[in-house]
């Protein structure tokens, strides 16, 4: 193998992790602050990019203002979705409230189906996201060089909120302890409902920036997407920020990696993803940057 | 709360029992229509119930022995998947009973009904699907399109004579019985024409549903071939010679007949601009005088060129109906005997005979993407 050959299969995995990290960011944030794993995350993902599509092929706006309405109105989802699924259900035990986002999940899949119709549709990439860039015998599309970029920029914006802002520090009250955080005279479901917000967002940034990627559209997109990015956050310890991006960036640098080395391999690329979930789990199954306690699910 | 059960029981029960007594006496025909309508391959299912619908819309009826029965379709949704492909058979033979089946999209969904259609005796008539496993073997399985050793053999006389073409890597749909054979039949039809075994550089896989292909493609660049064959499902298709364009790769892309869907242009765009493939049917070519009444139907109902799938959906509910009326009866092994006696029939893709494996021996027609639109290339003869 060429040092060529290698540095585009390493950018290959570079811009396929950076698209897990930056979904694996909003996993990882809803359940560091409720310990619920949003099963419906994987779908609210393509309720974003079908936003963004229908806001430029139907009402006509530039890509930006798509961009935009699309995150917002996603972000609202994510409160109303959280207001009617989960809060209900917030004094059950836990079980309750992960069958209700598996529930949540399945209805968004069908009512997709239902709206949106089962056959796929193709995306208009924006020009600036679909400029070839080449640097040696390496050629990236510029989306691969934003979505990194943007990753980052989550990532810092957020660790900016959590650890510097008043809202921050009432989130991490509430995910130390609810009852305790109400006691503080902390408005909880204020908190929650911005997490969610927060978590849609960047469900809804990740679907766009995918659909920008990969220009197809299908009710079902966010399965696949949705396990892996949760692989991802597992991987790298959920609830820990900085855990999401490693894991993103690990779980897409070995899928692509091990395809690169050994092609004959390539049926079983989705099973790496889970085969290196048991060993994570085996091995420490708090994930690689993950707190020390264990909570069961 | 108890109460109202036992009431809504009850009246499930009446009504039951008057939809059975109501059955006694046939005055409606079903015929199974066994597609994916949601999935990877719901595009595909579509264009094919177009056809099937238009063809049922013109000709509503059929004559079983001195009865005008109406032929009624029963759509049943097999989620491009293998699994759900045997349920959704299952439950067209099991509780709608239907007489004969057409379908499926897709070679793997065919072959996950086989078995299902043999067991309870009901007809079923392929459309587009081309692995020559769907019938082999299956005496209730036809189809009303050419198989995939022809198939395969064509694109390689393409890529040898046309493109003078002398390697190749080969890209295929590992989880797709049609993709693998397809691929297959390429690999050995080239190998003899050009007169050497390491013809093809490469054969390198993905799955279905998969949307990222760098990994695969950049492997396949650094082989420099003169020619990339890839069959395969329309939107992973379409997404990998998206990013083969994006990481620079110049050479032609072969492929077959499933690429002639809408999204197979709507996701690619320029990218998949000079795509080759082989197909049934080109409207610029019709065959037979069924040809030209159904162009001008669906011409005039759909305002758009028909899909050669659509073609075949059309077929296939002809022949259908043609050989149950033969039959004078809906039972399932009189009405088989009468498809496998089918002699020159004139569908709207061309004349069916079936031979003994119960295929339909026919031309293929290539086409290629030209400024946005499926442009016919040449008609290749069996």
């Amino acid at each position: 193998m060429t040092l060529a050959l290698f540095l585009q299969h390493l950018a290959n995995a570079l811009s396929l992790g950076s698209l897990y990290a930056l979904i694996a960011i909003g996993y990882t944030m809803v359940y560091g602050i409720l310990r619920l794993i949003n099963f419906a995350h994987g779908d609210v993902f393509m309720l974003g990019a079908y936003l963004a599509f229908y806001a430029v092929a139907t009402f006509l706006l530039p890509w930006w203002a798509a961009f935009l309405l699309a995150i917002l109105v996603t972000a609202l989802f994510g409160v109303v979705l959280e207001r009617v699924a989960y809060r209900p259900l917030r004094d059950s035990p836990r079980i309750s409230v992960m069958i209700s986002a598996i529930g949540a999940s399945f209805l968004i899949e069908n009512v997709g189906i239902v709206v949106f119709g089962g056959r796929p549709k193709g995306v208009q990439v924006p020009d600036v996201m679909n400029v070839r860039l080449g640097l040696g015998g390496v050629s990236v599309m510029s989306v691969s060089v934003v979505i990194p970029v943007l990753t980052f920029a989550v990532l810092a914006i957020l660790l900016w909120v959590v650890h510097r802002t008043k809202t921050g520090m009432a989130m991490r009250a509430v995910s130390t302890d609810l009852d305790a955080a109400r006691l503080q005279a902390i408005d909880v479901n204020r908190i929650i409902s911005f997490t969610f917000g927060a978590g849609s967002l960047l469900a809804a940034v990740g679907g766009i920036m995918w659909s920008y990627k990969y220009p197809q559209l299908n009710p079902l997109m966010g399965t696949m997407p949705g396990l892996k990015c949760f692989i991802a956050a597992v991987i790298g310890g959920i609830g820990s920020i900085w855990g999401a991006v490693l894991g993103g960036f690990l779980l897409g640098g070995i899928e692509l990696l091990t395809l690169a080395f050994l092609p004959t391999l390539t049926g079983y690329r989705d099973a790496f993803a889970f085969v290196l979930l048991i060993v994570v789990l085996l091995v420490k199954p708090s994930g690689l940057l993950g707190g020390r306690h264990v909570e069961k699910v | 709360m108890r109460s109202f059960g036992l009431v809504l029981g009850a009246v499930a029960l009446v009504s039951l029992g008057a939809c059975q007594k109501k059955s006694s006496a046939p005055t409606t025909v079903k015929i199974g229509v066994f597609e994916p309508m949601t999935g990877a391959n719901a595009a595909g299912g579509a264009m094919e119930v177009e056809g099937i619908k238009l063809a049922n819309e013109m000709f509503p009826t059929v004559k079983v022995g001195d009865k005008e029965l109406k032929i009624e379709l029963v759509i049943s949704d097999n989620k491009s998947d293998k699994v759900e492909a045997a349920n959704a058979a299952q439950r067209l033979v099991d509780q709608d009973k239907v007489a004969a089946v057409l379908g499926s999209w897709g070679s793997s969904l065919s072959m996950a009904a086989g078995p299902i259609v043999k067991d309870k005796k009901v007809p079923a008539v392929a459309l587009s699907a081309t692995n020559p496993l769907v019938t082999k073997g299956n005496e209730y399985y036809f189809r009303v399109c050419f198989i995939d050793p022809f198939q395969g053999t064509v694109m390689a006389n393409y890529a040898f004579k046309e493109l003078k073409a002398k390697k190749a890597v080969i890209i295929r749909e590992v989880s797709n019985d049609y993709s693998v054979g397809l691929a297959r039949f390429f690999s050995d039809s080239f190998k003899k024409l050009t007169g050497d075994e390491g013809a093809i550089l490469s054969e390198l896989n993905y799955n279905t549903n998969d949307q990222d292909f760098t990994a695969q493609l950049t492997t396949a660049k650094s082989m420099n071939p003169d020619v990339i064959f890839a069959p395969g499902n329309y939107t992973e298709s379409a997404l990998l010679i998206k990013q083969a364009r994006e990481l620079g790769i110049t050479a032609p892309f072969l492929g077959g007949d499933t690429w002639e869907t809408p999204e197979f242009m709507d996701v690619g765009k320029q990218a998949v601009e000079g795509a080759v493939f082989s197909t049934f049917f080109a409207t610029e070519v019709p065959i037979t005088e069924t040809s030209k009444t159904f162009l001008d139907a669906y011409r005039k109902q759909y305002n758009k060129e028909p899909a050669a799938v659509t073609a075949l959906g059309f077929d296939g509910y002809l022949v259908v109906r043609a050989a149950i009326e033969k039959a004078g009866s809906l039972d399932g092994p009189k009405v088989r005997d009468a498809l496998a006696a089918t002699q020159r029939f004139p569908g709207a893709a061309g004349h069916i005979t079936f031979d003994q494996n119960r295929d339909a021996t026919k031309s293929a027609v290539i086409k290629v993407v030209k400024g946005g639109k499926f442009t016919y290339l040449t008609t290749v003869q069996p």
